[in-house]
């Protein structure tokens, strides 16, 4: 038993009376708990404690956004480009691919924040407008993570980029500095502003030292008594050497040139050079990385990864991914002060920071609400081969694990279902399983939704046929087959249901389900008997090889076609048809009555049509018939009066049928004399 | 084709058409309504690819299209038409045919008219009365004829309450679209593979005419006729098959041209330019073929005079020795040239028939360009207006490009 990572939150089941009822709950499917109340919530003045309700609790709520739900469908397209990268690119191509990948996941996220944030300003009630703006934060701090794993995990930047990346990071998520830069520059007197010395500082914790030098010869333009420190301030921010991407400077090179540059910082600060400027001293022991100035900067550092990165720049910009987590900790510890305790957020960006991806990936997993994240996120870090090693003790592996939770989320929406369908694909060892147990529950509504859903299980089956033919071993092959039929025989007997015949024999012949192909030819030829004629002539005219699936779909095709040929005035061809329909006994012995009253009118036509031979066996059949007829114990008056009209048919039958013979005999003996 | 716009809606869009433009206008098409399905609430929507005041730097408009209004429809949309200007008939998978109006001032959409148990198993008033789905609907002003699931086929007229006539049991399958061929005849296909043409000047419940796919009874699951020569019609299959059938002769398609992997969900031609003809899929691709390139003639295949038969027989077995499926795979601006099959018409002047019942297979030849980038979810609709082409998809993104031709 596994201890619990956190304390579970408590929801309250309005009208549960422990007392009178036990308590019973069930697990739906996907996010779902079940529970038996009393509460009616359309009727909440009415309490009739011997009618239970259903009062159903979701965790999957996020799946019903329609906002997100922009980003799982999108996001959809992005992991199955993902999948279908080149197994056998390797090196700096397959990480480029993967970098793009994972920027485009975190576009897509960041459409969606923006979206929200709309959706959040626009919105009339409050509470609303609070609930989207919570969202928003969570999908910001979505994109936050991702982007550090993605500088550290996929990128998995060196010594030197690691620093530029992680300032792009910062720059990208403390992003007031914009505005704030907007309502500075836009004033009348920029250096006179109120937030003048604050943008400053924000430019300069950023490392955005080339716009910082802007605003302070903005400020020496304006007060003349001050330029020559602005000057010289400006002097050092441009002169502070940064690695550019471009440059072939070594690390030790730009090693060497920071150091000396930081000893001038250190001589100016000696000199007390900036004393008469408050804020341009501050500014200098920030670029100076003095802890304790930093910190004076809280409000604007506004979270304690921002320190970290600003003070990486200013003290160690060369450092190296393995001693990340050091600075990590030691700048929480510093920011926070002991007066709080960090948050899920922190803890998960720790995690990242000490490169304890499943750290990364079980945090997430219990702070956010929905499985979209660690599922996709889980899915590139495995495509960038850093989950092998690890497997649970329960299902597959995580990877795994974590599409298959998300992608049965998505079957339990009534209209996600088939986005989750190709999650279902990329996992080898229970995603087809999965995808069986889902599939079966999706209502169909319509032929339009089945066919779509039969569409999926068709090719499914095929891909398990193409690997039956490279492998020549055989698994579960057989599945899918039945859930075709399963769906093509909901169909058919719905249309049953609906007295469609037509309809239903198509579904039945699709299936190839030879058991209810029977049964709907039965009700066919059940309404010829009752009414005389066929109906649905389009489909049984039409039915081609199909016809096989059935002795009785045979005979319904075959008998159809006898009428037809009679129609057609083709007695010989209808009286051979009609005789070999009972002597292969293709016909239903229940049927053989109607079907040599059928060839009475071709026994009184006036050429002879029947020849012995035929005659012969027509009387064969007769008398096969009537000897087996069952025996009546006891006959009411309605069963003597059918008797008697059999009886008459019989004698009709075999007068008929002796005429004929005699007709015949008489015919062929004077053929063969002449 | 550059510039193309996709936008996500958070639905499944099953229906996109374009509206109308009024006759003798200038003007390029600018409003499309769509429906959605298999929603737990399904809405009928009217979007703007219009002018909202972002010209790029080269004249042309920027950014994709906007929602204009939108209205609950009750259940699946399964067909949508525009009646007119104003007016949207929309097809619903509970049996019940609507017409939406649009009121421009205000920007709202109501329900004009209504028609609840047009298609249905068991009748209304019976105590087992079951609806069937409405699976087609097509517009002639006055008139509206729907199909649906329960083999019935209904004319309607948009002033009258009642339905003007009513086959029942028209098909014993389900009916899958309808066209009309030339007032007062239609044509429905249906799921055993078959095309029937109606005349509503006869009485009684037979159709005038039925044509069919041999063999197989593939279902056929949409048609459109050619805008010029009525006589011609298009039909895509169950198996992603193009069939293209010349009702006057014959009772078998003129040509059979592979197309794509999975149910094939619409067809149109281009109805200024009967030429260029677009086709979308289950399997996610939106094709447009254009059967106007002059190619010069080159060897072929097809030298002696065949049966329109084995003429698409042989045509059969080319395309699909070609490997057709990797183009759309491919994406972008990927082209092939097909030779186009046969007709047994040898006789009828070249210049008055369509080229896609052309006889001289070296001369005419399809050129098809797969539109959308990558394949995922099923594209269920399309629709063409002079430039403009908007599609919807399964994964509840709109597609629009205005440079069709371009």
């Amino acid at each position: 038993m596994e201890e619990l990572d956190g304390e579970p939150t408590v929801t309250l089941i309005p009208g549960v009376n422990s007392k009178k009822n036990q308590m019973y709950f069930d697990w739906g499917p996907g996010e779902m708990l079940v529970c038996e109340t009393s509460f009616n919530k359309k009727e909440k003045s009415e309490m009739v404690p011997s009618c239970p309700f259903i009062y159903i609790i979701r965790k999957d709520v996020d799946v019903y956004s329609q906002i997100l739900r922009k980003l799982f469908n999108e996001s959809h397209g992005i992991f199955l480009g993902l999948q279908r990268i080149d197994e056998e690119l390797t090196g700096k191509s397959r990480k480029s691919q993967l970098v793009r990948v994972s920027k485009n996941y975190r576009s897509v996220i960041r459409a969606c924040m923006e979206e929200m944030h709309q959706v959040a300003i626009a919105a009339k009630d409050p509470a609303n407008g609070r609930q989207f703006s919570s969202q928003v934060s969570i999908l910001s701090a979505m994109e936050l993570i991702w982007n550090l794993c993605e500088i550290l995990f996929i990128e998995v930047a060196p010594a030197g980029p690691l620093l530029l990346h992680l300032l792009d990071w910062v720059r990208l998520h403390v992003c007031e500095v914009d505005s704030l830069s907007a309502d500075v520059l836009g004033s009348e007197n920029p250096s006179k502003h109120d937030s003048f010395w604050n943008l400053v500082t924000i430019l300069v914790l950023q490392g955005r030292l080339d716009e910082a030098r802007q605003m302070l010869s903005k400020e020496a333009d304006a007060s003349p008594a001050s330029a020559g420190i602005c000057r010289i301030m400006g002097d050092l921010m441009r002169t502070m050497p940064i690695l550019s991407p471009g440059n072939t400077q070594t690390l030790t090179e730009l090693e060497l040139k920071w150091q000396h540059w930081h000893e001038e910082c250190e001589r100016y600060l000696q000199d007390s050079t900036f004393a008469t400027s408050p804020h341009l001293e501050s500014l200098l022991k920030i670029m100076l990385g003095d802890e304790a100035a930093l910190l004076e900067q809280k409000e604007l550092l506004s979270n304690w990864y921002h320190f970290l990165v600003t003070r990486l720049l200013y003290s160690n910009p060369t450092v190296k991914p393995i001693d990340l987590h050091y600075y990590a900790q030691s700048s929480l510890d510093l920011f926070l002060g002991g007066e709080s305790s960090p948050e899920p957020l922190d803890n998960i960006l720790l995690a990242a920071f000490e490169f304890d991806i499943h750290q990364v990936i079980k945090e997430c997993s219990i702070a956010l609400s929905n499985w979209w994240f660690v599922a996709h996120l889980t899915d590139l870090l495995d495509h960038c081969k850093l989950l092998q090693s690890h497997n649970l003790y329960f299902g597959s592996n995580m990877r795994e694990f974590l599409l298959l939770e998300y992608a049965s989320g998505l079957f339990a929406h009534p209209s996600l279902w088939q986005l989750g369908v190709d999650y279902f694909d990329y996992c080898p060892e229970l995603g087809r399983v999965s995808l069986e147990l889902h599939i079966e529950r999706i209502p169909l509504n319509t032929e339009q939704k089945a066919l779509k859903v039969l569409r999926i299980c068709e090719q499914r089956q095929m891909t398990e046929q193409a690997i039956l033919l490279l492998t020549s071993h055989t698994g579960d092959v057989g599945l899918w087959t039945p859930r075709v039929r399963s769906i093509c025989k909901i169909l058919a007997m719905k249309a049953v249901r609906n007295n469609r015949l037509g309809s239903a024999l198509s579904w039945s012949i699709r299936a190839k389900d030879a058991a209810f192909a029977t049964l709907v030819s039965d009700r066919f030829l059940r309404d010829y008997c009752e009414r005389g004629c066929f109906s649905d002539l389009d489909l049984i005219d039409n039915l081609g090889p199909a016809m096989m699936l059935s002795d009785r779909l045979t005979f319904l095709g075959k008998y159809r076609e006898f009428h037809r040929m009679y129609g057609e005035k083709r007695f010989a061809d209808a009286a051979s048809l009609l005789l070999s329909l009972m002597t292969s006994r293709i016909a239903p012995r229940s049927f053989w009555m109607t079907l040599l009253t059928d060839a009475l009118p071709l026994l009184e036509q006036k050429q002879v049509i029947f020849s012995a031979e035929q005659t012969y066996e027509l009387m064969r059949c007769l008398e096969d018939l009537t000897s087996r007829r069952p025996v009546h114990g006891e006959s009411d008056t309605e069963q003597l009066q059918d008797d008697d009209i059999e009886t008459t048919k019989v004698e009709m039958l075999r007068l008929s049928l002796a005429r004929n013979l005699a007709r015949a005999i008489i015919r062929e003996g004077s053929l063969e004399g002449s | 084709m550059e510039e193309i716009y996709a936008k996500f809606v958070s639905q499944k869009i099953s229906k996109t058409r374009w509206r109308p433009l009024p006759p003798g206008s200038l003007q390029t098409a600018e409003t499309f309504a769509t429906g959605s399905w298999d929603n737990e609430e399904n809405y009928i929507s009217l979007w703007s690819i219009g002018d909202f005041g972002n010209l790029d730097s080269d004249g042309g408009f920027e950014g994709d299209h906007q929602l204009l209004c939108d209205i609950r429809h009750h259940g699946d949309v399964m067909d949508l038409q525009f009646f007119d200007q104003e007016r949207i008939v929309a097809a619903s998978s509970t049996g019940c045919v609507t017409v939406f109006l649009h009121h421009p001032n205000n920007q709202t959409l109501s329900v004009n008219q209504q028609w609840t148990t047009a298609h249905y198993h068991t009748g209304p008033g019976s105590p087992s009365y079951s609806s069937a789905p409405c699976t087609g609907v097509v517009c002639n002003n006055p008139e509206i004829v729907t199909v649906g699931e329960d083999g019935r086929i209904n004319l309607f007229r948009a002033d009258h309450k009642e339905a003007v006539r009513t086959i029942d049991n028209a098909d014993s399958s389900t009916l899958h679209a309808v066209t009309f061929l030339r007032t007062p005849e239609i044509l429905t296909v249906n799921s055993i593979g078959q095309l029937k043409i109606w005349d509503f000047r006869q009485q009684g419940n037979e159709p005038s005419q039925i044509l069919s796919l041999t063999g197989d009874r593939v279902p056929l699951h949409c048609v459109d006729r050619h805008p010029n020569q009525q006589h011609v019609v298009a039909t895509g299959g169950q198996d992603g098959m193009l069939s293209i059938w010349d009702v006057r002769q014959g009772t078998m398609p003129v040509s059979l041209l592979k197309a794509h992997e999975a149910e094939m969900w619409e067809v149109h031609f281009h109805p200024s330019n009967p030429e260029h003809l677009f086709t979308c899929s289950e399997d996610g691709s939106l094709w447009h073929w254009d059967a106007s390139t002059d190619v010069p003639e080159k060897s072929s295949l097809f030298h002696q005079e065949m049966s329109s038969h084995y003429a698409a027989q042989a045509a059969l077995k080319l395309l699909s020795s070609s490997n057709l499926p990797a183009w759309a795979s491919r994406g972008g601006r990927s082209s092939t040239f097909l030779s186009h099959s046969i007709s047994n018409q040898a006789n009828v002047h070249q210049s008055v028939i369509s080229s896609w019942l052309s006889t001289d297979p070296a001369k005419d030849r399809i050129e098809i360009t797969s539109l959308l980038p990558s394949r995922s979810l099923s594209v269920n609709t399309l629709d063409v207006l002079g430039p403009c082409l908007v599609c919807g998809t399964d994964a509840e993104a709109i597609y629009v490009t205005r440079h069709l031709f371009s």
